[in-house]
């Protein structure tokens, strides 16, 4: 048998990545096989206009449109590059958003409410505050950098409060937080719609434009651009992709550094242990949530404040997609906060591709949403083929029983009768497999 | 099917005739009838495991273990912590493939690839860590994977004759529509034993079964597994408790750090020998302290109350008591009598209903479990639900309650050096051993070894009162030999150390004072040296008291 461990397939996080990249593969896989079911049964598109669809599918993001004989031309596409990384930055908050809630042992399904309040002050902060270069206002003279800092320190702080009501709730009330978060969901929802329905911010400049709200720039208030306009340019992007990229990097360092990162994650493990040492559990959640809701806040201040992106303020029937793609992200990268950065390119980059898809080709974008949802799918799953991988290391002998005399107990059992139980116990046992297998043990 | 005919209206629900056995009228076993020829004696091992050999990466966990298991015995397998009993067992439950050896069952080589293969074979376990779920009932539990239906319905009608009958029969009582979340430990388990008798299985393995039993359940159980022995089943029992084993097992068979040491009969051992074997070198059973040099009180308890959790009424109950520097002073009782509560209030992680608790001159009835912390250091009761979080590391576990202190953290970020040397330092100190040292997560270490890193972490802690629960539960001879005598250290450096014990044994061996706790009150203190098992017994059991009016000044 197998004596070698410690290899590179058996760490813990190259199973992550190889179970995250087999999620996306099989959605990319099934999005092709409707692209090419649907190219067969119609008749407009035929089987070239398949293989252009799934090129498009995996490669969209290099897609350059298609040269004089109307063949698809590939290579670097800065506006793809830039609108990718711009379509991204509130993505990778989210998920951000929900990875630290997860780490801490909480399910933060309430980033899509947070991101809506976010949105909210961002937006009346940032267009109430007249700036000097305001076509609102006439004596506007607050600097826009300042009404920037605020407006986006405005918004992290509505997420924030908006996610400790849940942790609140949860702490000193012991009820559960998904049902309080969705519930704060539909509030936010109303309270945005309720907000803005009769306020000046709406725009009405713009013949034509109903249900919007002033785009920021309006006020003169934009993120900077930062060059990175020069380096993608003819693409949306701005400095907000370094903003997501420096919370990521400072999300993980809380959480990996920090003794605060060790009590929220010391209160998401075992929250009798934190409380047996003394670390407040309750005060741990509340901030856990609050850290959460502040991400998912920043995402929705960072999107709206570019300047170019506006407000559909009457929401009350919807929730924002970018708050649920959060989960995906964040599963897709394990929660891990680096992992997100790069699991809400790849979000985002689906976007792209989709609407290559659909300016290309006779396809529509709506073959993209159906590989998103598959790949959402998968991105839970993703925690089920990273236990397989694991099971698969226990068949050869990875787990030291031996020596996890009271532990092993949780896998012996897949039940001596089989039933129901089984299924429980067969988790338990990957688990402590898993864990198991990060460490042999003498005696 | 096992009911059915007269046989289990008689007696002795089994008869032997013929070369044959049978039970409840079904043929178990056809055996050679000449018992006088040597080979004939081959038949009579019910289990045999041969020469079996599982390797883990960096591990031989069994190595070349030959185990034989004859029909009607009780056959105890002791060994530490880690000397692989359990994948042993694993691999006879079908858990684990060995690389090498076979496993027969009445003389015929039989694969056991997953644990229907083992039920099949009529082999049973009741984990140490019981399988059951918890909002289902006791009959639902019992049936569940081997339920009996009609055209896809459930047909407990059946079941629950068949149930009542087998819990009539051996006198293992239980509630059938209870929940099992709402039954104790005690009859959780009978539900695990019902569960096996349910399936007919005829090989019964018990994984550490008197870990969480009351003294008076233990002498239930193994009355039990005598009775399971006697009518032809076959009892593999692990356990660490020689006490136990010497009283119910046949034979024993012994491992040490994955290898075969012997098999020997428990009429021609003794409690010394076995452990010396388990352990391989001499042991002191006895605990060896000298006089107990008491000073100024640092615990002191006035009219303490604590609510309970699951009723109304104090779990304890106006109790009042001092412990003082250089003793060790023992919270004896049955379990369930207010101990846990007695310890939350102290340590804070429950509020107390009244009365003050004094540390070191402090008042602390009201301070944060935090703030008690400074001067107490709590071995607690489970260390999977508080004494560790299984998820960390080794080293994180260290400093659960240290990470704070400016040795471990500069400005908020913690100096991951700091914790490696502290936590590399107390795993040499206090031999804590695991496979990878400080980053070994926690849950992938063994019991006892868990139970030596908390040890570790609290001594060093060094505070002047040391609250021990239940410290040496479930473990092996040798890790409680060290663990007592860590507590005596202690004690003779001048630390108060307050022990909560249901081991009887531990607590008359260990204490230099008793107090007797029976249902939340304090109805007797005892001097070790002028007591006996007895009297403690009829204290605990609720059956003596003494009057205990102003000894609050101890």
């Amino acid at each position: 048998m197998k004596e070698k461990s410690g290899g590179l397939f058996a760490k813990e996080g190259t199973k992550t990545v190889i179970s995250s990249v087999i999620s996306i593969i099989i959605g990319m896989v099934v999005g092709s096989i409707i692209i090419l079911l649907v190219g067969l049964s119609n008749q407009s598109l035929g089987i070239s206009s398949v293989g252009e669809g799934i090129l498009l599918v995996f490669g969209g993001l290099f897609s350059t449109g298609r040269n004089a004989a109307g063949a698809l031309t590939f290579g670097f596409n800065s506006t793809n590059f830039g609108n990718m990384l711009f379509r991204a930055t509130p993505l990778i908050l989210t998920g951000l958003s929900v990875a630290i809630a997860y780490k801490t042992g909480l399910f933060n399904i309430g980033a899509p409410g947070q991101y809506l309040m976010g949105t909210m002050t961002t937006l009346l902060v940032a267009l109430s505050i007249p700036t000097g270069s305001s076509t609102l206002y006439e004596n506007g003279g607050c600097p826009a950098w300042l009404v920037w800092v605020l407006a986006f320190l405005a918004g992290m702080l509505a997420g924030a409060l908006w996610g400790a009501i849940p942790g609140l709730v949860k702490a000193y009330l012991n009820i559960n937080e998904v049902l309080a978060c969705i519930m704060c969901n539909w509030i936010a929802a109303n309270l945005v719609t309720w907000v803005f329905e009769n306020s000046v911010l709406r725009n009405t400049i713009e013949s034509g434009k109903t249900g919007y709200i002033y785009k920021t720039s309006y006020n003169g208030v934009a993120t900077a651009k930062l060059g990175l306009d020069k380096l993608f340019s003819g693409s949306q992007v701005n400095g907000g992709i370094l903003v997501a990229i420096i919370l990521a990097i400072l999300v993980y360092i809380l959480m990996d550094k920090t003794t605060m990162g060790y009590q929220l994650k010391a209160c998401g493990s075992n929250r009798h242990s934190a409380r047996y040492a003394g670390i407040s559990d309750k005060r741990n959640i509340v901030l856990s949530m609050a850290i959460s809701g502040a991400l998912a806040g920043a995402g929705a201040s960072l999107y709206y404040l570019a300047g170019n992106t506006e407000f559909f303020w009457s929401t009350y029937q919807s929730l924002p997609d970018a708050g649920f793609t959060g989960i995906s992200v964040a599963l897709l990268a394990s929660c891990n906060p680096i992992g997100c950065v790069f699991t809400g390119c790849f979000m985002s980059m689906l976007d792209i591709c989709g609407l290559q898809l659909t300016n290309l080709t006779a396809y529509n974008e709506y073959i993209t949403d159906v590989i998103i949802s598959v790949i959402v799918y998968l991105s839970a799953f993703s925690l089920l083929i990273r236990m397989l991988l694991t099971s698969k290391k226990k068949d050869d002998g990875h787990e030291d029983n031996a020596n996890a005399d009271t532990e092993s107990d949780a896998g012996k059992n897949a039940s001596s009768g089989g039933g129901t139980s089984s299924g429980v116990a067969g988790a338990n046992s990957v688990k402590t497999a898993s864990a198991a297998g990060k460490g042999g043990e003498a005696l | 099917m096992l009911l059915k005919g007269e046989g289990a209206s008689r007696g002795l629900p089994f008869s032997k005739e013929k070369g044959k056995i049978i039970v409840n009228d079904k043929i178990i076993l056809l055996f050679a009838i000449d018992t006088k020829g040597g080979k004939a004696m081959q038949p009579d091992n019910v289990i045999e495991m041969l020469h079996i050999t599982k390797r883990f990466p960096g591990i031989i966990a069994n190595d070349d273990i030959t185990l034989q298991l004859r029909r009607g015995e009780v056959h105890a397998l002791l060994g530490e912590n880690g000397a692989g009993k359990s994948t042993l067992m694993s691999v006879l439950f079908g858990l684990y493939q060995p690389e090498e050896g076979t496993i027969r069952k009445n003389g015929q080589e039989v694969k056991i690839n997953n644990p229907n293969d083992a039920t099949a074979l009529g082999i049973g376990m009741v984990h140490q860590h019981f399988k059951l779920i918890e909002v289902f009932t006791v009959l639902d539990n019992i049936i569940l994977g081997a339920e009996t239906t009609k055209l896809g319905f459930l047909q407990k009608k059946e079941a629950r004759a068949k149930v009542e009958a087998l819990s009539e029969k051996y006198g293992l009582k239980v509630d059938l529509d209870a929940k099992v979340e709402d039954i104790t430990v005690g009859m959780q388990q009978r539900v695990e034993i019902l569960k096996m008798l349910y399936r007919d299985n005829e090989i019964l393995i018990f994984d550490e079964p008197t870990a969480v039993l009351t003294p008076q359940e233990i002498e239930d159980l193994l009355e039990t597994m005598r009775a399971f022995a006697a009518e032809g089943k076959s009892i593999l029992f692990i356990s660490h408790k020689l006490n136990e084993i010497m009283s119910v097992a046949d034979r024993v068979t012994v491992l040490r750090k994955g290898k075969y040491v012997g098999t020997v009969d428990t009429k021609d051992t003794d409690k010394q020998s076995l452990s010396n074997m388990m352990v391989g070198r001499p042991v002191q059973l006895e605990v060896v302290k000298d006089e107990a040099k008491p000073q100024q009180p640092v615990l002191q308890v006035r009219n303490l109350r604590v609510p309970s959790a699951t009723h109304k009424r104090d779990a304890v109950n106006d109790v009042s008591f001092d412990v003082r520097a250089g003793e060790i002073v023992c919270i004896a009782g049955i379990d369930g009598n207010g101990q846990s509560e007695l310890v939350y209030g102290l340590t804070g992680l429950e509020k107390c209903s009244g009365g003050t608790v004094t540390l070191c001159g402090e008042d602390i009835s009201h301070a944060s479990i935090r703030e008690r912390g400074q001067n107490m250091s709590h071995i607690p009761e489970d260390r999977h639900k508080h004494g560790l979080i299984l998820d960390f590391t080794l080293e994180q576990n260290m400093v659960l309650q240290r990470f704070q202190e400016p040795k471990f953290q500069h400005n908020g970020f913690i100096d991951n050096a700091a914790v490696r040397s502290y936590s590399d330092q107390l795993i040499g100190q206090y031999d804590v051993r695991s496979g990878q040292g400080s980053i070994t997560v926690a849950r992938s270490m063994s019991g006892g070894n868990q139970q030596k890193a908390i040890i570790a972490r609290e001594l060093d802690r060094d505070k002047p009162l040391i609250m021990a629960v239940q410290p040496t539960r479930g473990l092996d001879v040798g890790a409680i030999e060290y663990i007592h005598s860590q507590l005596i250290a202690e004690r003779d450096k001048g630390n108060a150390i307050l022990l909560v014990s249901l081991e009887l044994d531990e607590v008359m061996s260990l204490s230099d004072r008793i107090l007797v706790l029976y249902e939340g009150e304090i109805v007797g203190e005892l001097d070790p040296k002028k007591t006996d098992v007895q009297e403690l017994g009829l204290y605990m059991a609720g059956a003596k008291r003494q009057d205990r009016k102003g000894a609050s000044g101890v």
